[in-house]
């Protein structure tokens, strides 16, 4: 360009282009026909699972990201977050949460999310170099860089707590070892040792589409209601990440079932897994919403009803139907024992916590009135009676923990507590035979996912196996926390533990001084 | 526009921030059919079909040029499928 042919200075700036074209020229363009390597050698890992892509162009992201737009969203959701992070610890924000015991469902939410946060960054940056097409590949490159902003700003919040309570310190250790955090562990590492298509359905769609409402919301909106600021603002920021994942899933199903009709049943194999492994998981988060937070936001049963029933059977499985998708199978049973998932989940956390990274306690009065409105049908019959009597074994100076060992399920990794569909008082156990062994499970949904990939799940890390193995650092109790990584304090009941005394003492009335 | 297919239910739940309610008050007003249900730190939005956002109607509540990427930062969560998004409007509504 000649001097004279420049524009003139005062001319407007040229004004951007439509998000259709920019998304077009700066994401889609990018890709390029391999010349000297075949393209099998360069994605190798997109024809074994037997699904059928003709055309990777069909493949829609209706947020139609750029890296331009990329970077300028997500530092603008870090800028707000920090600022919040700051002003909490500044104020020494901790102070004002409704209680101490609140935050075990944070050490929870440490030791059992944020770890799976970091497999996703790096799940999804493998999909970003092998998946085919170039609006996929983009897709992934950025929820693998979300996922590692999401374990980073959980690091960084929650670091904040690690200075005043117990819990938060082996996180990362305690995930790889502690027979509960197993449960979160194995259904990710199930999913990262699928093909790229499986995982996409596993964690893209049923994880992140089906449930994370049901994870995350709660998770947050306990967090507002019980004054942890710092955990609302990073689980926002993350869920607003998350709606791109939910679309990314979305998306996925809808690409690979508008594909081939020969991936049909391929996808529904995997949805009806992987809405079973996901669900279980999720009990987790039903004790957790019903039973941990000092003031609680909604029941299990309500969200279950909001988020899944109303918004998912409702919303989208009739979408689905129009390519033949049917609602996950054992979904009637995720249905049939909403009235009892958290009692149930709670009840074994309260018995096991002398060998967890957090305490439990007996629920008080006002939290069993909420229980009881919440849940009319079961709460006085089934499960009121058993918290009285531990009520009356602590007003005697007592506490009751479980002596031994529990039998794990052998796919969802969890305590075989929960019970029959339609008798709250039988407890619900499945076996399996393989190779001329015994296998167990906790219900239809795990008999049925083990049988399906017997091969797959007879290679479960299972807790409690490990320790009568000798693999968990020795054969008693102190022996085995020890090598989980848990600290006098951390575990047990929550009444008379050093988060409670503390939190008795900050909170005494100030006696003179200056 | 395309036809509305369905009248199975929406929704979008959004952060409960004061620039947020610039936002939430264009949509009740694009979208009058819609629920409206605080809950702590969101505020959920539901209704039969389909919900609208438009830039022009968020811009005049807000009294600044908007640009419906930035809804990417009110957004915790949605039922639905994103049928429009572009400089102009951005439309969640069931596909089939």
């Amino acid at each position: 360009m000649s001097l004279t042919e420049r524009p003139p200075a005062t001319s407007a700036p040229a004004k951007k282009l439509p998000v259709k074209q920019r998304y077009s020229l700066l994401t889609r363009d990018l890709d390029w026909e391999p010349s000297y390597v075949n393209r099998a050698d360069l994605y190798p890992y997109t024809s074994y699972e037997g699904i059928v892509v003709h055309d990777w162009d069909g493949w829609e992201d209706p947020f139609r990201l750029t890296v331009d737009a990329y970077h300028k969203y997500q530092s603008e959701k870090d800028k707000r977050l920090y600022a919040v992070l700051d002003s909490f610890a500044q104020s020494q924000g901790h102070l004002t949460l409704s209680d101490a015991s609140y935050l075990n469902s944070i050490k929870l939410f440490i030791q059992g999310v944020t770890p799976l946060e970091y497999a996703a960054h790096r799940h999804f940056a493998y999909l970003a170099r092998y998946l085919e097409g170039p609006a996929p590949r983009f897709a992934a490159l950025c929820q693998s860089i979300d996922e590692l902003r999401h374990a980073q700003t959980q690091i960084h919040t929650i670091s904040n707590y690690n200075k005043y309570y117990g819990g938060f310190h082996s996180w990362s250790k305690m995930h790889d070892r502690v027979w509960y955090l197993s449960v979160t562990k194995s259904l990710f590492d199930d999913a990262m040792s699928a093909g790229p298509f499986e995982f996409l359905v596993s964690i893209s769609f049923s994880f992140e589409y089906l449930l994370t409402n049901l994870l995350f919301v709660p998770f947050m909106s306990g967090a507002s209601f019980n004054g942890d600021m710092p955990t609302m603002s990073f689980g926002f920021s993350a869920q607003s990440d998350e709606s791109r994942h939910m679309t990314l899933g979305l998306e996925a199903i809808k690409f690979l079932l508008e594909q081939d009709e020969a991936n049909v049943p391929i996808i529904q194999g995997w949805i009806d897994k992987w809405f079973w492994r996901s669900y279980r998981m999720s009990a987790l988060v039903a004790g957790m919403m019903d039973y941990m937070l000092p003031k609680p936001v909604m029941s299990w049963k309500e969200a279950f009803e909001l988020y899944f029933e109303d918004q998912m059977l409702g919303g989208l499985f009739p979408d689905l139907a129009y390519y033949g998708i049917t609602p996950p199978r054992h979904v009637q049973d995720a249905i049939a024992e909403k009235d009892k998932l958290s009692h149930e989940v709670y009840k074994i956390l309260h018995n096991f916590s002398f060998a967890a990274a957090f305490t439990t306690s007996t629920p008080s009065d006002d939290h069993m009135a909420w229980l009881s409105a919440q849940y009319p049908d079961t709460f006085d019959r089934y499960y009121r009676p058993t918290w009285e009597k531990h009520r009356s074994v602590e007003a005697g100076g007592g506490r009751v923990f479980f002596q031994g060992l529990p039998q794990l399920c052998q796919v969802c990794q969890i305590p075989i507590a929960f019970t029959e569909r339609d008798d709250p008082t039988r407890i619900s156990f499945r076996h399996s035979e393989f190779r001329g062994e015994t296998f167990h499970t906790c219900s239809d949904g795990c008999q049925w996912i083990f049988d399906r990939e017997p091969e797959k799940y007879v290679q479960a890390w299972l807790p409690v196996h490990q320790i009568y193995q000798g693999n968990c650092g020795g054969p008693t109790v102190p022996d085995v926390l020890a090598w989980y990584g848990i600290q006098e304090g951390d575990n047990g009941e929550y009444a008379g533990s050093p988060d409670q005394q503390q939190w008795a003492e900050w909170h005494q009335p100030a006696k003179g001084g200056n | 526009m395309t036809e509305q297919t369905t009248l199975r239910p929406v929704g979008i739940d959004l952060q409960e921030s004061e620039e947020n309610r610039a936002l939430i008050d264009a949509i009740k007003a694009d979208n009058p059919e819609l629920t409206v249900r605080h809950m702590p730190g969101l505020v959920k939005l539901q209704a039969a079909g389909q919900i609208v956002i438009k830039r022009e109607t968020v811009e005049a509540r807000l009294g600044r040029p908007w640009e419906t990427g930035e809804f990417q930062l009110a957004i915790v969560s949605y039922a639905g499928n994103f049928s429009e998004w572009d400089d102009d409007q951005i439309i969640v509504r069931w596909k089939h």
